[in-house]
């Protein structure tokens, strides 16, 4: 196996084992970024400091045994600030923007002993479902270039599925994170609001942005929770709770878990390979050991509806200070989708019409936390589809923004009750293009795009999330991406 | 009628929503600044818990309803002094509602008491000559002052007259300084007011008048109103408050309507100058802010806070007219600062040894202005005590000399008897030569008429 296609755990097994060195890992990824950026375009920036990290991290080896990530490689969304490296929100108003200081998690990474192999592409001001609002060109696919990635983190999805780095960053307002990772075939984590730090993480829409990551592995994704999560008095929102280790319960199955399914999920407007796909997973977890409850959660129609409320809203205010004064390009350099969404949402707060859309978005928003709420009194955890189709191609949607936003409907939900999703990859589906007589014709055709599904739990119940997921996993076999 | 709006900067330690130092007052520039309060990308505001405090016990001083529950607001629009595009601010919760402050003749009622944060200050310098041999128009702007604590205290619209606002200002200004949560020094910008003017004219010219729905107005209410801005002064405020009656009084008396606008108080003119029209007013779009969650305050909470109140101007005055027996116009002297009003207490503790009486103590502070500073209570009593001795004129002696005066002056004698009062001014100074000096003249007066009786 090549160093770039490593797991965290293996990683930081075989730095510790001595079998090869942070610098190694880091020239392996950064060998794959410069083979293949150039078509995938995931990376808008690539660290030019990464091998002094990667070799600081090797001579520090000796006399520090404990941070939890030392001398491992990751990629940030570059929406996150890094002080002194340039962080552009994928947008033109920021192109030259350099950082005077480095967001919570950043330092958190840092002082774990990460590596950070440069900033990644997504959606400008993370607006978007596919990658291609970024001003720095659309992030490609790598199980199949003629299709998105999904979005916004795109370039953090792309990145690791493509294995240009061991983890990414993102963020996930909507689904943001676990959308992306169930079109890659890589894990997403959408953590609880106020579970992980937003200061220093350029801010879509406040009330609904969660701060998470991709990995390659369910396992990574608890081991990288357990650097970013916690207390930060930088961040009025976040919990004051005692931070558990997110790899306790791993290994505990799920036999005697009791699993929820909505019936609302598997309505119309799902499409029946993802449908197919996610009555294989309910079997699955069943064989396991689980227990499997139907579940209703009657708001979730008007989940997308109020999300396009808020979310806008909170996007005008807080795309407010990019008025090119202080720093940074003036207005006339934001996109269609940030203007669309500006323009959306000061309708929406405007006076007269605050009541009847914001006002009540917000009373919908409680109704849909209480269906949660109803919900985790009978289940342990609910599970569902991630997108309501699979990848579509590049250039598919980008005139139609009430499809791509159509997309975002199984997801915004996690974030408007504030709890936790995790996004686990559930095999690869043939897309429509490819009929019975043409698969064997392309060459990446016979593997079908990657799919997911997502796994919600209470509040604060990342841990049991983990434990169900990292049990599917088990029965699924690893594919590592090849161009 | 009047209404006012009055910011107050508070004096805690740090700014509003971060760590940097809130006393800007006099540094260099951009000093006292971090991403926070330079609005940068990615930052979050941490409510500072000292100053939501003392916005509390403003509240409560004025008399306001506390609730459990609060929450801070954004209020969004642009202008370059503000980084963020919004003010963090209290919308529909703010921390007090519904008080008062009581005047001699008069309750204003007060409409709410709210918590927001102040925004960077603007230098605009016009035709300065420039490095590139231009002579431009350019502002310059410095953070210290962006995100100090502000809190804003808004009145109903009780006010019928300049002396009334005025009145009302300095016991406002008394009470925070009481609170000592802030030097509310008009002049350095820690106390700003806002009148807002209109002038209700008699009933019939009002129908005529009432062109615009105000939802929640009264019947009186006007259908406009003026709001004066860049007021650094109470006796600024006290004229352009006068200025504008007579402004306003013309249009109305033209049968116009005056416009509703923004104003703003030209010092070298000494008139107002409009800023502002209705067309252009804000839509500030308020919404919760969802960077900080709504602030819940348990009944011991308030409680507590509203125990560290310390006795206020009015019932100080009130307990030192009881408790001491002096006039109340001595006693509202003595609590307009609290530290005169305290050293006055511990004067008349110390004086009481020596049977000095609180009227005493109080007429040597009120006319003698000591400097509390350097004189401690107990070298005030020293003090008081060495002109007490002086004063004490022997009775017969003052008779004895009243008698010699008298006689010595028979033509001014005559004329007092004639009516010609005055010349008892003339007869006091020539007793007073009589008498030893630093002899008080109290009491010759009356001496001097009863025996001309």
């Amino acid at each position: 196996m090549k160093l770039n296609e490593l797991t965290i755990k293996e990683a930081v097994e075989g730095l510790k084992g001595k079998k090869f060195s942070s610098v190694e890992i880091t020239q392996a990824c950064l060998d794959q970024i410069e083979k293949h950026n150039s078509e995938i375009n995931a990376f808008i920036a690539v660290n030019e400091h990464a091998l002094d990290e990667a070799r600081r991290a090797d001579e520090i080896r000796e006399s520090d045994s404990n941070s939890p990530l030392l001398g491992v490689p990751i990629a940030l969304k570059d929406i996150y600030m890094t002080k002194g490296l340039r962080t552009t929100a994928a947008s033109k108003v920021l192109e030259n923007y350099i950082p005077q200081y480095d967001a919570t998690v950043v330092r958190k990474l840092k002082d774990a002993g990460a590596v950070i192999l440069g900033k990644l592409n997504h959606d400008a001001w993370a607006h978007g479902a596919s990658g291609e609002n970024s001003d720095f060109g659309p992030t490609k696919n790598p199980w199949n270039t003629d299709y998105v990635p999904g979005g916004s983190s795109s370039g953090s999805a792309a990145a690791v599925a493509l294995n240009m780095t061991i983890a990414a960053s993102g963020t996930d307002t909507g689904g943001s994170i676990r959308q992306p990772a169930s079109f890659t075939n890589t894990v997403g984590l959408k953590p609880t609001y106020g579970l992980v730090s937003r200061y220093g993480i350029i801010a879509m829409a406040s009330s609904l942005d969660s701060i998470g990551h991709l990995t390659k592995t369910v396992e990574d994704c608890a081991i990288y929770l357990n650097v970013t999560a916690g207390n930060d008095p930088m961040d009025a929102t976040i919990t004051k709770n005692r931070i558990p280790n997110y790899l306790e319960d791993l290994n505990k199955g799920v036999g005697g878990i009791k699993i929820g399914m909505p019936k609302e999920y598997l309505g119309s407007g799902l499409d029946p390979r993802i449908k197919e796909n996610i009555e294989k997973v309910i079997k699955k977890f069943g064989e396991l050991g689980a227990e499997m409850v139907e579940i209703s959660l009657p708001h979730t129609e008007y989940g997308l509806a109020c999300y396009y409320i808020i979310q806008p809203a909170e996007v005008s205010s807080n795309l407010a200070r990019y008025d090119g004064i202080r720093y940074g390009y003036d207005r006339s350099y934001f996109g269609d989708e940030a203007v669309r969404r500006i323009i959306l949402g000061t309708f929406t707060l405007s006076s007269g019409y605050y009541e009847a859309y914001y006002k009540k978005a917000m009373q919908v928003r409680t109704l849909i936390r209480q269906d949660f709420e109803k919900a985790f009194e009978k289940v342990d955890a609910i599970i569902s589809p991630v997108s309501p189709t699979p990848p579509w191609k590049l250039g598919e949607k980008v005139d139609d923004p009430l499809k791509m936003y159509l997309s975002d409907a199984y997801t915004v939900i996690a974030n408007l009750a504030g709890i936790p999703g995790l996004a686990v990859p559930s095999g690869f589906i043939q897309h429509q293009t490819f009929g019975a007589g043409f698969i064997g014709d392309l060459p990446r055709s016979d593997r079908g795009l990657p799919t997911g599904f997502q796994i919600l739990g209470p509040q604060f119940s990342e841990k049991l999330l983990f434990r169900i997921g990292h049990a599917f996993e088990q029965t699924q076999e690893r594919r590592i991406c090849e161009i | 009628m009047i209404g006012l709006e009055t910011h107050i900067e508070l004096k805690t330690k740090s700014k509003m929503f971060c760590a940097c130092s809130a006393d800007y007052s006099g540094r260099e520039p951009n000093t006292h600044v971090c991403p926070v309060c330079l609005g940068l990308p990615g930052t979050l505001p941490i409510p500072n818990k000292t100053a939501i405090e003392w916005c509390i016990k403003i509240a409560l001083s004025l008399n306001c309803n506390v609730s459990n529950i609060s929450k801070f607001d954004r209020k969004n629009y642009f202008y370059p002094d503000l980084p963020k595009g919004y003010q963090i601010s209290q919308y529909d919760e703010p921390f007090g509602l519904a008080g008062w402050i009581q005047l001699k003749d008069k309750r204003i009622r007060i409409r709410r008491v709210h918590m927001e944060e102040d925004t960077a200050k603007l230098t605009h310098q016009f035709g300065t000559q420039n490095s590139k041999l231009k002579t431009q128009n350019f502002s310059l702007i410095d953070f210290n002052r962006s995100g100090v604590p502000l809190v804003e205290i808004v009145t109903e619209p009780d006010f019928e007259n300049a002396g009334e606002v005025t009145e009302y200002l300095q016991k406002l200004q008394q009470i925070v300084r009481y609170l000592d949560v802030s030097n509310a020094d008009m002049e350095k910008g820690d106390m700003r007011l806002e009148p807002n003017i209109s002038l209700a004219v008699s009933e019939q010219g009002l129908a005529v008048g009432n062109k615009s729905q105000q939802p929640k107005a009264k019947s009186q209410l006007p259908p406009y109103k003026v709001e004066v801005k860049n007021i650094n002064s109470f006796r600024f405020v006290a004229k352009a408050i006068e200025e504008e009656i007579v402004r306003q009084s013309e249009i109305l008396d033209k049968g116009e309507t005056p416009l509703q606008e923004t104003r703003g108080w030209d010092e070298n003119k000494n008139t107002t100058v409009s800023q502002r029209t209705k067309e252009e007013a804000h839509d500030y779009r308020y919404f919760p802010e969802p960077d900080i969650p709504p602030i819940r305050f348990a009944d011991s909470q308030i409680s507590n806070i509203k125990s560290q109140i310390p006795e206020l101007p009015d019932s100080k005055r009130e307990r030192f007219v009881r408790e001491y027996a002096i006039p109340v116009y001595d006693a509202e002297i003595l609590v307009r600062e609290r530290s005169d009003a305290d050293y006055f207490e511990q004067t008349v503790k110390d004086g009481k040894k020596h049977n000095l009486t609180p009227k005493q103590v109080a007429n040597y502070i009120i006319n003698k202005k000591p400097n509390i500073e350097k004189t401690v209570p107990a070298e005030l009593v020293e003090l008081i005590l060495v002109t007490q001795e002086t004063k004490e004129l022997d009775k017969e002696e003052l008779e004895h000399a009243i008698e010699l005066v008298l006689e010595e002056n028979p033509k001014a004698v005559e004329d007092y008897k004639k009516g010609k009062t005055q010349v008892l001014g003339f007869l006091i100074g020539k007793v007073r030569t009589l008498l030893p000096p630093n002899s008080s003249s109290e009491g010759i007066r009356e001496l001097i008429e009863q025996s001309l009786k």
